[in-house]
């Protein structure tokens, strides 16, 4: 176990970053990811050129590696390669070998190229994104890795891409976190943001639910009856020992509490169901809702001045978000079941899903709760809102297919997708946050 | 402590028979008054006296003869046998709730006040109340109503003089349903609370 550690670590130090000279500081304008009506941008993805010349297919996977990352976004509309003016295994990589006008007129305006240069360990790539109608290098990035970092790699320069283009650091280095039944009982497991490379965290035998990331992203929170009653349960995914949070009555929804080393989550120790802050050793800190009745489901706003939840003292579970500074205000006024609130990364929006006629749907809004955008459709249920780290896409569940799964889409409800294909029924899921290059 | 026994103790005398007429279904003919002499448990209040003190204070009075711990012991196995033999009737009446609601009907406080004086009847058993939804709403405010029907269930027996030390609540939310099926008459049986012995 430490040698394995130990050789990522190393892996991590010879990925080392080089920024290509003549990088030019792009102005975000390419993408505006809080823009509704947002326009794919037309892109072509070309297989990566190799030194030796003989490793093509290595560059033909790098290349299909970085095009499937890229159009996991929803933000590009990838140009096939049966469309290429240009074959790019013989063409030039850089600003000055490239006649960026037939890449215009073959309707792409970015175009990546990458080279890939491999000895028996090692590949070092090389990748540029343009700008062809400007003509103009937007990134470019070197990497040096082992030839199992390639992906990792890749997915770093995605990064770099979406950050030129949105502002934003992306997604690309994130998991999600969900239920599954396949295994007999509902247990946690995760996945890449992308769907891949799924683990099983929990093995209660019993049922796990609720899942919620630590800010760091090395911690999972859930409630699980391994011990016969639902507790919270706090669980390094190194396989450290964890800690539970145990007290009468329900152990519910627990969250971490932003720029804090608290927690928040349900209890019902006195007979009513309310939200308490708490360490994580669990010794309550604050009681967050006093109001008889049902209050559940903490949501923090990222500063986290502000905390929505679910209650039901209007007569029917509706979001309302408490200001830690001050009072409470009822954000969801139409439908008369909201629940399941998530704040975005960004701040300004709500995720929420609201049950109408049977049918539960994904909604968002802006904090003044005037204008809820329904963003599902279809299947009795859409529910579980959870933000990409950036904000730019929301993972749910449905089960618009028959059996529950997990779904992505974009922020303003496109590119709707299932992620998995998974034994069971997946179910509640929660999108980490940004994981540093250790941690994946 | 002698001041709640002896409550105790009317409570049993004045639930006895009540318990006795609902339990008393499958018998012929009886009217209620027969069902009382003639039930083997008729004589419980007996026991009681003198001076209407129950068993265990008579035991202590009496300095606890090899004798008296054997009749005891009958009684005990008496009533072990009692409980093994009506628990299931017990466990299987289910208190059922509306949708999103928490509130006890009319039917569920009948069903509620033949579950305390199952109880009384026989002070030694402890139960779990579950509380469970149907599948409908989301799962995070379903553990949470869950809790609230289990609670309800809780406090409308301590009401009727169960010791709130004999029950424990768990909310199953929508986890754990009795009816696989999704209509209607499924959801209504999934919204209930289900009382177990311990």
């Amino acid at each position: 176990m430490p040698s394995k550690k130990l050789k990522t670590l190393t892996a991590i130090a010879i990925a080392a970053v080089l920024a290509i000279a003549g990088e030019a500081r792009a102005a975000y304008d390419y993408v505006d990811i809080s823009n509704p009506s947002l326009r794919k941008i037309p892109m072509a993805v070309s297989d990566f050129k190799t030194q030796p010349p003989d490793r093509a297919a290595l560059g033909r996977e790098g290349g299909e590696l970085l095009e499937k990352n890229l159009d996991f976004t929803g933000y590009f509309s990838m140009i096939p390669e049966g469309r290429f003016p240009a074959d790019p295994s013989a063409m030039g990589l850089t600003e000055a070998e490239i006649d960026f006008k037939i890449w215009t007129r073959a309707g792409a305006e970015l175009l990546v190229t990458g080279l890939a240069r491999v000895d028996s360990e090692i590949v070092e790539l090389e990748l540029r994104l343009f700008d062809t109608v400007k003509g103009s290098l937007l990134v470019g990035k070197r990497y040096r890795g082992w030839h199992k970092d390639m992906e990792r790699m890749i997915r770093r320069f995605c990064g770099e891409i979406i950050h030129a283009l949105t502002g934003e650091w992306g997604f690309f280095n994130s998991r999600i976190a969900f239920v599954s039944n396949g295994a007999g009982n509902k247990e946690i497991y995760t996945c890449d943001f992308d769907g891949a490379n799924v683990r099983q965290v929990t093995h209660q035998k019993s049922i796990a639910l609720f899942p919620a990331w630590s800010p760091d992203g090395r911690r999972l929170a859930y409630t699980a009856y391994g011990r016969g009653r639902p507790e919270i349960y706090i669980q390094p995914l190194d396989g450290r020992q964890g800690a539970i949070v145990s007290k009468k009555g329900i152990n519910s929804t627990p969250v971490w509490v932003p720029g804090q080393s608290q927690m928040a989550a349900t209890f019902s120790f006195d007979g009513d169901q309310d939200i308490y802050m708490f360490t994580e050793g669990g010794q309550i800190t604050r009681r967050l809702t006093e109001q008889w009745g049902i209050d559940t489901s903490p949501a923090w706003s990222p500063d986290g001045s502000r905390m929505a939840f679910v209650s039901d003292r209007s007569g029917s579970p509706q979001i309302y978000i408490r200001e830690m500074a001050g009072g409470i205000r009822r954000l969801t006024f139409s439908g008369g079941y909201n629940t399941q609130p998530a704040w975005s990364p960004r701040g300004d929006q709500i995720a929420y899903s609201s049950m109408e006629g049977g049918q539960i749907n994904i909604y968002v809004t802006d904090l003044d709760g005037r204008r809820p955008r329904r963003l599902t459709a279809g299947g009795r249920s859409n529910e579980s809102p959870s933000w990409s780290p950036d904000g730019s896409m929301i993972v749910f569940s449905s089960n618009r297919e028959g059996p529950f799964r997990i779904y992505v889409m974009t922020a303003h409800g496109t590119d709707q997708r299932r992620l998995l294909s998974l034994p069971g029924e997946q179910t509640g899921p929660a999108w980490s946050p940004r994981m540093s290059e250790t941690q994946q | 402590m002698s001041r709640a026994l002896r409550v105790t103790a009317v409570l049993m005398l004045f639930f006895a028979p009540m318990f006795l007429v609902s339990c008393a279904k499958k018998a012929v003919t009886p009217g209620p008054e027969n069902i009382y002499e003639q039930s083997p448990v008729a004589g419980q209040p007996d026991r009681m006296a003198p001076g209407g003190g129950l068993p265990g204070e008579q035991s202590y009075q009496a300095g606890g003869t090899d004798s008296y711990d054997l009749q005891e012991r009958q009684r005990s196995d008496a009533m072990r046998q009692e409980i093994l033999a009506t628990k299931s009737a017990f466990e299987d009446e289910d208190i059922y709730f509306e949708f999103d609601s928490s509130a006890l009907t009319s039917r569920a406080q009948a069903k509620l006040r033949d579950k305390a004086m199952w109880l009384q009847r026989y002070p030694s058993v402890s139960v779990i109340i579950e509380g469970h939804c149907d599948e409908r709403g989301t799962s995070e405010y379903n553990l949470a109503l869950g809790d609230r029907r289990a609670e309800g269930v809780k406090n409308y027996l301590v009401n009727l003089g169960v010791s709130p030390a004999r029950m424990v609540n768990i909310s199953y939310g929508e986890e754990r349903p009795k009816d696989p099926g999704q209509n209607e008459a499924a959801w209504a049986r999934n919204r209930r609370a289900h009382l177990v012995v311990e």
